[in-house]
């Protein structure tokens, strides 16, 4: 099947090239980063995770929201998923790749990354993050190429698929828990250290994975022969909904606690992202964009009236996205380490290369995505009207 | 027989043969001097007994793994205290013990060391010594 | 050299073994004509069950005081000085009671405590998050308390720094030699590379060769000089005997941050008086 992503329109190869040209800058910049070390980003003492591991948190919600297309269509036999399922699980596949790359740029000594395995360590988080994320790559790598090209064959796919299928499902909730783990389980950092951490980045997850996935499936549709379909669209359109109500109101437990609790420690970090903490305050802009879009995204997606018409449904995803990138791909992990154990502040900020490694990374996960959704698209449109049960 | 896309074919081939024996033609007409470590240091020269701490032909074969274990004694465990095969003791450290005898790493380490093309990364962190006009 | 078989797979399975085990399989790797060689921890090495720190803030009296102790520690250790925040590589520094117990604020707290600045290092923590966290091993516990940093294993990823509550860890963002003065170095002792993460080790090179933390030294000559007591001691927690034991049962001491239940090992003096 891989021949299928080897031709196509010019329209096609534009963007394969443009995205090649991206990631292209993006290495010779960590090129950079690599021969000089990661000073060359905005990172510091105080706040010593930055824009890549934001990234890398955000995209892991991402990989995860295939499973709220699985769900449906394998545990409570929704059809209407049969053909938007592997638009989930490509997208999975892409995520975990950009998630992968995320950790790698961020490490120190990247040439000693095998040491995590040299030297397996259970107590630590990470040892368990790079073990779900990797079995996660897999499972939906075997998961979509096998029922894909049993669709192409117009065969019913084996019978062992079913188990990884099954097993996809505990696994997607285990990736985005185990990485929240990795935060709830600080002491010391008030910010992070919440149960509803694992809690709220799930809805976070199921909110802004299945609205990229809507946005992809209309840009789908606009640009080829296959159409997913309008009501799947509609369907994931109210998981979206659901999820991200779920998402704000855990946002607001977390406010509450803070707040009623008069816990300065607590209190601080959100202080320091939505008003400023003692005359600083580069992330309010942001926040509050983010705050705002989330609530014009929850008023578009609430009515279903608004909802089910296309154009509407398709800018509440990208407001949704947006807000959810801002929230948890920076305000999260930024926000964390201010202010710093001696309740001093020193603020972040990326820089250029760091912004153009982050884009590089990005134009990589696009790429996969572009080539898998390809082939895909093209044996839709090879099958069309053939309608294979998994 | 005709060959389809012949053109396209032997430019691959040739582009092919290039990359794979790229190394051999970058290294064609450069000395490939026979490496030989130096060991005439003043401060080796000054020993009475002109040994290491292990037999010679066990540390050219082993000493990447005697330092690797050494490095996990004194770093992992606080053992700071070699014992060799004769009883002898000498502190495990890479500056102060080995190079404080091998202080010419240039002909004693990186000669042979830049003719296998191996780069071990001990002198990123670990300081050597200051080279002797000798 | 050449190799028999026999005795290839003697090296091939030792190199199996060091993975797994530690000073046996060094026998193992040695073969039959080394097989007496082996390791041993030095005779002058100072041995505790929980090495542990006690800090009388009250007993330094001018800045330079203060100074000496960080030179002394940051000069044998070759920790480099960036001259800015953003890079800064720190083992044993100075602040404000305020931001070294930020969990105990008072502003009334007598004057003499609020504009003293008490001095900061690792706490070596009996119960230690950076460990926990740490994905390769690169930082554990020894046996005798210490927090330590194996660098060479290191990967950079910073989790540790996320994990320590007491703001202890630095991280080398560009190459530590580039902020070092090579007449300045400590030829005795290794740099850092870049991208691994650094922090005081309680100078366990030092106790090795039975000395005392270099900061611990700095004090008591300062205070030799000065004809006073010295500000820091040094002794096994575990040890009701020990110098630090003696001080914990007659003065008031508190540590940073106790209710995270890492139990730091670093306890300071409050309060002025002498020594009962």
């Amino acid at each position: 099947m891989l021949e299928k992503a080897l031709t196509g329109s010019r329209r096609y190869w534009t963007w394969v090239f443009f995205l090649l040209a991206m990631v292209g800058v993006g290495f010779v910049n960590y090129l950079y980063q690599f021969k000089n070390g990661l000073g060359i980003t905005g990172m510091s003492r105080d706040v010593s995770w930055g824009l890549y591991i934001g990234q890398f948190t955000f995209l892991v919600g991402v990989a995860a929201s295939a499973v709220m297309l699985v769900i449906p269509y394998y545990l409570h036999d929704f059809k209407k998923f049969g053909k938007i399922v592997i638009l989930g699980e490509f997208l999975a596949v892409a995520a975990v790749t950009m998630c992968i790359s995320f950790i790698f740029v961020d490490l120190g000594q990247p040439m000693r990354v095998l040491n995590v395995i040299l030297h397996p360590t259970p107590n630590s988080i990470l040892f368990w993050d790079m073990i779900v994320l990797n079995g996660y790559l897999f499972l939906n790598i075997v998961i979509g190429w096998m029922t894909l090209s049993s669709d192409r064959k117009g065969i019913k796919p084996p019978a062992w698929i079913k188990p990884l299928i099954y097993l996809s499902i505990p696994w997607a909730f285990s990736i985005h828990t185990v990485t929240a783990f990795l935060y709830a389980g600080l002491p010391g950092r008030h910010f992070w250290l919440s149960a509803i951490m694992a809690a709220r980045f799930l809805a976070s997850a199921f909110a802004g994975g299945p609205a990229l996935l809507i946005l992809l499936a209309l840009i789908v549709r606009k640009l080829t022969k296959f159409d997913p379909g309008k009501e799947p669209i509609q369907a994931v359109g109210k998981i979206v909904t659901y999820a991200m109500i779920a998402n704000v109101f855990f946002l607001g437990l977390e406010f509450f606690t803070a707040f009623y609790s008069q816990i300065p420690g607590h209190m601080h970090p959100f202080v320091y992202l939505y008003a400023g903490l003692e005359g600083h305050g580069k992330l309010v802009p942001l926040m509050w964009a983010s705050s705002i879009l989330a609530v014009v995204s929850l008023v578009l997606l609430i009515f279903p009236s608004l909802r089910r018409q296309e154009g509407i449904l398709a800018a509440a995803c990208v407001a949704l996205f947006v807000s959810l990138w801002i929230d948890k791909g920076f305000g999260l992990v930024v926000g964390g380490f201010i202010p710093n154990p001696f309740e001093g502040i020193m603020e972040y900020w990326p820089t250029t290369r760091e912004t153009l490694i982050a884009l590089g990374v990005w134009a990589l996960g696009f790429l996969v995505l572009t080539l898998l959704y390809k082939i895909t698209v093209t044996v839709r449109e090879e099958t069309a009207g053939i309608e294979i049960e998994h | 027989m005709k060959l389809y896309g012949g053109g396209k074919i032997i430019t691959g081939l040739i582009i092919f043969f290039f990359l794979v024996t790229f190394p051999f033609f970058l290294n064609i007409g450069k000395v490939n001097a026979k490496p030989e470590p130096k060991i005439d240091t003043p401060e080796i020269q000054k020993l009475a007994e002109k040994k290491c701490i292990e037999p010679k032909a066990f540390m050219r074969a082993e000493h990447m793994k005697l330092l690797n274990d050494w490095r996990d004694f004194a770093v992992r465990n606080g053992q700071r205290l070699y014992v060799n095969s004769e009883e002898k003791q000498f502190t495990i450290s890479l500056q102060n013990t080995c190079m404080h005898c091998h202080s010419n790493k240039k002909k004693f380490c990186d000669e042979c060391h830049n003719y296998m093309a191996v780069k071990p990364y001990c002198w990123s962190c670990h300081i050597a010594p200051k080279e002797k006009e000798s | 050299m050449s190799m028999n078989r026999r005795q290839f797979l003697k090296i091939a399975g030792a190199s199996t073994l060091l993975g797994l085990g530690g000073a046996s399989a060094l026998n193992a790797l040695r073969g039959g004509e080394l097989e007496a060689s082996h390791v041993l921890t030095d005779e002058k090495a100072l041995n505790a069950k929980r090495w542990a720190m006690v800090i009388d803030v009250s007993k330094f009296r001018t800045e330079e005081d203060y100074k000496r102790l960080t030179k002394a520690c940051h000069s044998i250790h070759n920790v480099p000085d960036f001259g800015n925040p953003k890079d800064e590589i720190k083992w044993i520094w100075t602040d404000t009671y305020e931001h070294t117990f930020p969990s105990q604020p008072n502003e009334y707290i007598e004057e003499g405590i609020k504009n003293k600045p008490f001095v900061l290092l690792c706490n070596h923590c009996a119960n230690p998050p950076c460990v926990r966290v740490c994905p390769t091993k690169a930082t554990f516990k020894r046996k005798d308390g210490i927090v330590m940093m194996d660098q060479h294993r290191c990967i950079g990823c910073r989790f540790c720094m996320a994990a320590c509550p007491f703001g202890a860890r630095s991280f080398n963002y560009k190459d530590p030699r580039l902020a070092l003065k090579k007449e300045e170095e400590n030829r005795e002792y290794p740099t850092r590379t870049i991208g691994v993460v650094e922090k005081c080790t309680f100078c366990f090179e030092r106790l090795a060769k039975g000395l005392v933390p270099a900061c611990v030294e700095a004090s008591r000559e300062a205070a030799k000089a000065a004809g006073g007591e010295p500000g820091m001691y040094f002794g096994d927690l575990d040890d009701p005997a020990s110098e630090v034991r003696k001080i914990l049962s007659t003065r008031y001491t508190i540590r940073r941050k106790p209710e995270l239940g890492t139990d730091p090992s670093v306890f300071y003096v409050i309060g002025g008086e002498k020594n009962a």
